[in-house]
């Protein structure tokens, strides 16, 4: 015992080092998994209200575009709206027709925009308390952004799509041949295509969406466009985006609450059990 | 801050390379640990920053002798100023290095992409070395 306090009291200097720097390693490694619950974001209280207090000044700076934009989007919802209108007013008559909300918007404002670094996250105004929870997805009116990953009261951070851990779920506007989204870290307007079956044809230009095969977006909301193509053997080895949205120029979003997720995701789970 | 897609220069271990060699090895360690986990607070990294500054916090004492070729040093009267200038560019230049090469090789996670994580670690080094020699001929105090 003697000696091990003498060990102990010689390397003490290493051995808090050796400490400290484990747990460093420990976050790190648990920051590279999926889902984590832990405090080391910037969700928290305190940095979420620090990037807020800074956003909010930020803000003045191009609130004529923002304006602009939202009176733009008003515009075409109306539009839409009075189309829909028209539309339920005659097939209600002929009584087929169910009228469910499944999704609902939750409109936020990213406080903190990051499209530098390999993996990249984004932090919300909205918690909580504005009934944000993990993995609902974050969208514009140009296109998707992210998943949330991260919540606390009155803040949440979201994975962007410029993360290694993102891949979404897409398919090509034309046909019905479904892909995956992924990001090589390379420029933040462009993305990858991946696991598109071979005896898809696509061309430069073609519209990619979201396919609606996950809870988390609804079907067709717009993604981007084919770039470039690189074939071998038939085979699509490479496939690029480019994104309708900028990922370095975000501001308002909104939250897209799937109603019937968990009714879907228990009805998956029976199947998985049996 | 981001130059060019490859430089990110980091500034912020300018407090490691500059704070005064004193007694207070344990304190040391801990703050340089505290500084990288608020950067990392900030920039949702996990403990990448913490990891990496404890580390050159850590080594800083080695270096510093391997560069100045002496074996003790008195804390009272040494500064790094004091120092020939090819010596501080030296051991400026190996922390930098060092920390920066941790952090990108920690942000990439594996060893495969070996080739860009050297990349970003030179360039970034490169500039992160200009900002930093600016920087602390302004901190340090020359009389001394």
């Amino acid at each position: 015992m003697q000696h091990f306090f003498n060990f102990i009291l010689k390397y003490q200097y290493f051995l808090l080092f050796l400490l400290l720097e484990t747990l460093a390693f420990s976050l790190t490694i648990y920051n590279n998994s999926y889902h984590r619950s832990i405090f080391i974001n910037s969700s928290n209280q305190i940095v979420g209200g620090v990037l807020e207090r800074v956003n909010k000044y930020e803000s003045y700076f191009d609130l004529n575009l923002n304006n602009q934009l939202l009176l733009k989007e008003n515009t075409k919802l109306k539009n839409e709206l009075e189309l829909l209108k028209a539309q339920i007013g005659t097939s209600l008559d002929s009584g087929y027709l169910k009228l469910d909300q499944k999704y609902k918007y939750i409109s936020a404002l990213i406080i903190r925009n990051e499209y530098t670094k390999l993996n990249n996250y984004l932090t919300l105004d909205k918690g909580t308390l504005d009934s944000v929870k993990i993995d609902l997805g974050v969208i514009n009116e140009k296109g998707i952004i992210g998943v949330v990953n991260n919540t606390s009261k009155n803040y949440a951070t979201v994975i962007s799509i410029l993360n290694q851990k993102s891949k979404i779920n897409v398919k090509l506007k034309k046909t019905d041949y479904f892909g995956s989204l992924v990001w090589d870290g390379n420029h933040y307007n462009i993305l990858q295509l991946i696991d598109l079956p071979r005896q898809a044809i696509i061309h430069v230009g073609d519209t990619v969406i979201t396919g609606g095969q996950s809870t988390i977006f609804p079907l067709g909301i717009p993604v981007g466009k084919i770039q470039y193509i690189k074939t071998n053997n038939n085979y699509y080895t490479k496939i690029d985006i480019k994104l309708f949205n900028d990922m370095s120029n975000l501001g308002h979003v909104y939250l897209i609450i799937n109603k019937d997720s968990s009714e879907i995701k228990t009805i998956e789970n029976t199947n998985n059990i049996e | 801050m981001n130059l060019f897609g490859y430089a990110q220069p980091m500034i912020y271990i300018l407090f490691i390379i500059i704070y005064p060699i004193t007694n207070k090895r344990f304190s040391f360690l801990i703050l340089s640990f505290l500084l990288g986990l608020s950067i990392d607070f900030f920039s949702n990294s996990g403990g990448i920053n913490a990891a990496a500054s404890l580390f050159i916090a850590y080594i800083r004492l080695p270096i510093l002798k391997m560069v100045s070729g002496r074996t003790e040093f008195d804390p009272v009267l040494f500064n790094i100023k004091s120092m020939v200038f090819s010596r501080q560019v030296s051991y400026l230049l190996t922390l930098i290095l060092i920390h920066h090469y941790i952090i990108f090789q920690l942000t990439y996670f594996k060893f495969s992409s070996i080739v860009s994580v050297f990349i970003f670690t030179l360039f970034s080094s490169i500039f992160s070395f200009v900002l930093l020699l600016l920087l602390s001929s302004l901190f340090i105090d020359k009389k001394r």
